[in-house]
């Protein structure tokens, strides 16, 4: 009954800021309480400094069926009554705008900061620390169970391998995890608000390194957005480009994943060669733009570098060997008992989990849930050629290799077609200066999931917020949830089957 | 019989995938051509008043000082963005890979160059045939890591010369940081260093290791670990290519 109240439109548009309904606190707890229950999903929810002590908190719907977002927003003072009680996937939102705005989210089950920035100077704090308190990253309670014979089990923030820090607790009867709390934010690195701080030279640089893993998926969901407020067209070229290098990125991450999963269940043949193989699609994106990571290709206006007849007739040939050994490399361990006996029915989610906790990406589909930006919410390329959703109903660690194989293939699918008709064009416009008083809305399905960034300008047309939604913060809570009851010796499995970004959690 | 059948697709697969390693150092190191390495300046090129790269850098790494211009590798990104806003063509990217660094000072390209600073001798011989690593990301992006860990893999294989990433600060011989070192990482990070046993080296990966990368100045990090601990060894790149990488820990063990 409360769909008139919220502001609809698709993403790639913009939106005046005076056309962002403002609605009572009820009101608003209402809407997206009601949105998530018929469907939608939180893509997004914060706070904005609203001036006289108030906070203006904006919550972002998508829509996957009919590919719309919606946007409703409320103003609140020094508390409100939390939505996470009745809409679950607020949860670390909740924390997230506590920790950040200084406002408490009154009946929030478990808040805690997620991220143990800084105290704000001269701020109230949602926790009442004194000014002056020096925050220490994981010091606080932990949920703990308690009983005979219960042991606590504390991991990092320095792990074993090599590889970004984060705490890790388990409450453990014996081998088997009951509880498995996270604590991030090690890797804080004040990036969000440097995004409105810093010169415009430097954003692209911050879209690049949010998780540096993700450089194409966080950095075209940067440009979009901009583009949008500008007004920029892209050309078809470019944005050809564009696809193709984040098919590249999934190509070479999802390959690397499934090696590594190999590697934690001691299966080492197709560990050592997906190693390589991994390195072979990163060499590809060098190949289109001298880095491996595909920095300095993406940037507002179109792509930096072309893809010319015989770059792409390399790039094809190239594509087709690595696929034909990735194949043989991982079709090993759908055969190999031993690995499927380690995989199947280890960290299994249900879909209703997934659903419960907002997930996006891998995780999701491989719940059965067909949620995949490129299909709801295409943008770019993905408007013209489509990828079929890539699900699986199992919810385990099998299911989530499995998803990413089946991606692995259509994204190759998706590459060759690109390739052979790549469109004309310029490669790259001035993308011009950014609509005042405006919000603009980018949702890009990278390699993880569902990569969501949101920008606000000011009257004068300078961004004014920016805020960035990685597909890790949505997902930790999803590996928390597959870790109860397991051994916790199947912590390293489960964890790779997820394979998280700490900074992109951390910003 | 399965098994048998199971096993011998293995070995089958294991003859497919063939021999991968590279011939590195002896062979040739192969690059992309959009390669960005080592950037060179023409200082005769340069128009007179002329600051384009240094108004187009992101980090304050191009100096676009009329007459004498320098470049700070220890800052620079790679992003090419000086280059493609220099009007002459005076400034550009060579596709020379090796860039690692015995001192910060050695990281900034002068016109002329002053040779490089030299290590005392013998000073790194104890780890000449043996170097373990202990890696610790610092606010790191995971690229860095990413292309530090590609160098177990068997295409890099860094075992063949003593290297290898070890999973305890107290097995190690050497500290491999990335990352700003985000104020939340500062303790754990100068932990880790305690509980190396000496004499133990520090090697600073990556722009962010080096300078704070593209966060320098963020009251939330540091600027890098020079503050912090006694750099060895300086790693630019951001991230480096992992023949930077290795490059870099060759000389170490005065291989390279």
């Amino acid at each position: 009954m409360n769909q008139g109240l919220a502001k609809r439109f698709r993403p790639g548009a913009t939106l005046p800021r005076g056309d962002i309904p403002v609605l009572t606190v009820a009101q608003f707890r209402d809407t997206v309480a009601t949105e998530v229950d018929r469907g939608a999903r939180l893509a997004a929810l914060f706070g904005v400094p609203a001036g006289d002590a108030t906070t203006r908190l904006l919550a972002l719907l998508a829509d996957g069926h009919s590919g719309e977002l919606a946007v409703v927003s409320t103003t609140v003072g020094e508390s409100y009554p939390a939505l996470t009680p009745d809409c679950p996937p607020a949860h670390g939102f909740e924390r997230e705008i506590a920790e950040q705005c200084g406002v408490v989210p009154t009946g929030h089950p478990w808040l805690k900061p997620v991220r143990f920035q800084p105290l704000r100077p001269g701020c109230r704090d949602a926790w009442g620390r004194p000014s002056g308190t020096r925050v220490e990253p994981a010091v606080g309670p932990f949920f703990t169970v308690e009983g005979e014979e219960i042991h606590e089990v504390a991991v990092g923030p320095v792990h074993a391998g090599v590889i970004e820090p984060g705490h890790f607790r388990f409450q453990c009867h014996g081998e088997e995890v009951l509880h498995l709390e996270i604590a991030l934010g090690f890797q804080h690195r004040g990036v969000e608000a440097a995004f409105v701080r810093q010169p415009a030279t430097r954003a692209i640089h911050y879209a690049e390194t949010l998780a540096g893993d993700t450089s194409i998926g966080h950095v075209t969901a940067h440009c979009q957005a901009i583009e949008a407020l500008a007004g920029a067209r892209v050309s078809a070229r470019a944005e050809a480009i564009r696809g193709i290098a984040l098919e590249l990125e999934r190509l070479a991450n999802h390959t690397g994943d499934l090696g590594a999963l190999a590697g934690d269940v001691g299966y080492l043949p197709t560990a050592s060669y997906c190693g390589r193989l991994r390195g072979d699609f990163l060499n590809l994106s060098a190949l289109l733009c001298g880095s491996r990571f595909g920095r300095g290709l993406v940037r507002p206006g179109g792509v930096v570098f072309d893809l010319e007849a015989n770059r792409a007739k390399e790039l094809l040939e190239r594509l087709e060997h690595t696929f034909r050994d990735v194949s043989g490399a991982v079709g090993l361990l759908w055969e190999s008992a031993s690995v499927m006996a380690r995989f199947e029915a280890t960290g299994a989610l249900t879909r209703e989990t997934a659903v419960d906790l907002g997930l996006v990406g891998v995780a999701a589909r491989a719940t059965g849930l067909d949620r995949d930006a490129r299909f709801e919410f295409p943008s770019g390329i993905y408007r013209l050629a489509h990828i079929p959703v890539s699900t699986w109903t199992s919810g385990d660690v099998f299911s989530r290799a499995w998803v990413r194989w089946l991606e692995i293939g259509r994204s190759v699918d998706f590459i060759r077609e690109q390739v052979s008709a790549l469109p004309g064009g310029a490669l790259r416009v001035a993308p011009g200066a950014l609509a005042p008083a405006r919000l603009a809305v980018s949702l890009v399905e990278g390699w993880r999931g569902e990569i969501c960034h949101v920008a606000l300008t000011d009257e004068a047309g300078g961004l004014s917020h920016y805020k960035v939604v990685d597909p890790s913060f949505h997902n930790w809570q999803g590996l928390a949830m597959a870790l109860r009851h397991q051994d916790i010796s199947d912590f390293p499995l489960c964890n790779k089957s997820f394979n998280l970004s700490y900074c992109g959690h951390d910003l | 019989m399965t098994c048998e059948i199971t096993m011998l697709k293995d070995i089958a697969e294991r003859c497919r995938q063939g021999h991968r390693t590279l011939a590195y150092p002896k062979g040739e190191a192969v690059l992309p051509e959009r390669f960005r390495g080592l950037p060179e300046i023409e200082r005769s090129k340069c128009p007179p008043d002329c600051r384009a790269c240094s108004a187009a850098c992101p980090v304050k790494a191009c100096a676009g000082n009329p007459g004498s211009p320098t470049l700070d590798l220890g800052a620079c990104l790679f992003c090419g963005d000086c280059a493609a806003a220099c009007p002459t063509g005076a400034l550009r990217f060579t596709r020379e890979h090796r860039l690692a660094a015995w001192s910060r000072e050695d990281l900034v390209l002068r016109t002329p160059q002053p040779p490089p600073a030299l290590p005392a001798a013998g000073k790194y011989r104890l780890f000449h045939r043996s170097l373990k690593l202990r890696q610790v990301s610092a606010g790191g992006c995971n690229a860095c890591e990413a292309d530090i860990n590609v160098l177990s893999t068997i295409v890099f294989d860094m075992g063949r010369f003593g290297l290898q990433v070890v999973a305890s600060p107290r097995h190690a011989d050497a500290l491999i940081v990335t990352g700003p070192v985000s104020e939340n990482m500062r303790e754990a990070l100068l932990k880790t260093y305690a509980a190396t046993p000496a004499p133990k080296l520090v090697i600073a990966c990556g722009a962010c290791a080096i300078n704070g990368g593209p966060f320098r100045d963020h009251a939330e990090v540091h600027n890098g670990i020079g503050d912090l601990l006694p750099v060895d060894l300086y790693i630019p790149g951001c991230p480096p290519h992992p023949l930077t990488i290795l490059d870099g820990l060759l000389r170490l063990l005065g291989r390279a």
